[in-house]
């Protein structure tokens, strides 16, 4: 499978992105960089994190107009999954391929430290091969992280199924202290109504093998893998 | 022509920096203050014209990218 991984200006988890996908999910990816235009070939975006544009205006909200956009737009309406990790979450937000915003976490502190993730929807592209009730343990790093959207919106999020992740605590509880930033309801990351679009904060691409202290995040990558080679046994 | 562009969030959006700085205004003395909401300040030179015109652009430019109006509110003042 061809992965593409985005890089914008100050981009900073791409390179980590590209070697988990290449040489532990044994994929084929390559970097694409914002001015390019096309996804021509390409079965899986990721959009890594990192301090696009220095997080001017708001985080994600300049990189979400760079050309390299209008060609993930058209890529997530024919259905191709799209991954966005913690900035880039943040643009899939502000690009309004998922509903809400990321602002700044509740405490006003930058938060760098390991948290465990509850999958609270098995049926989507990035959460598919998760075993049942296995929490994940990665690591988050981000000032701006605490999920908002209106209750209208969350109540949809909810009766659709579209929250994927949940911060929780070490018994898989998701209460108030084991949430890092704020988010309501404990939201980590969510799919959009067609479950092709995902976003969350945390950071699997830096838990992707048991050498960094967790291989948890590579069961995210493993569940997409196994989503698109599903997609072209049914093609075929 | 200048415009004066104020964004602040939303009334329902949690801010923990206005609630921050409320609280330091009211350690430093400044007693009976109210709630505090912390926004962006953008001045933005024009090119002499129809003021009006001006004003439908830069409202666009406010949902389309000065502004997230999920979580935002925005002024435009033409001067």
């Amino acid at each position: 499978m061809n992965f593409a991984v985005l890089q914008f200006p100050a981009s900073n988890c791409d390179q980590d992105a590209l070697h988990v996908v290449k040489n532990v999910l044994g994929q084929s990816a390559r970097f694409v960089w914002h001015k390019e235009n096309s996804l021509a070939g390409m079965d899986a975006v990721i959009v890594p994190g990192g301090f696009s544009y220095g997080d001017y205006l708001r985080t994600g909200a300049i990189a979400r107009f760079s050309p390299i956009m209008q060609a993930v737009q058209a890529f997530a309406a024919r259905g191709g999954p799209v991954l966005g990790i913690c900035n880039g979450f943040q643009i899939l937000c502000e690009a309004g391929l998922l509903p809400g915003a990321l602002i700044r976490n509740r405490s006003l502190q930058f938060r760098c430290e390991h948290i465990f993730l509850k999958i609270a929807a098995h049926d989507s592209p990035f959460t598919s091969k998760i075993p049942e009730g296995k929490l994940l343990r990665l690591p988050i790093a981000h000032g701006e992280g605490c999920y908002f959207a209106d209750d209208a919106t969350v109540e949809k999020l909810q009766a659709n199924r579209q929250i994927l992740w949940q911060y929780v605590n070490a018994a898989g509880e998701a209460t108030e202290r084991s949430n890092p930033n704020g988010s309501l309801r404990n939201i980590a990351g969510i799919c959009n109504e067609a479950r092709n679009v995902a976003g969350l904060m945390p950071h699997p691409e830096r838990a992707s093998e048991p050498l960094l202290g967790s291989a948890d995040g590579l069961l995210i990558f493993e569940s997409l893998l196994a989503w698109l080679q599903a997609k072209v046994a049914q093609a075929a | 022509m200048k415009a004066k562009i104020i964004v602040t969030p939303k009334k329902a959006v949690l801010d923990p920096q206005g609630k921050t700085v409320a609280n330091a205004l009211e350690q430093m003395g400044y007693k009976g203050i109210g709630a505090v909401h912390v926004g962006k300040y953008l001045e933005i030179d024009l090119p002499a014209g129809d003021k009006e015109s001006w004003r439908g652009r830069l409202e666009e430019a406010c949902r389309k990218i000065l502004s997230n109006p999920v979580i935002e509110d925005y002024q435009v003042e033409i001067e």
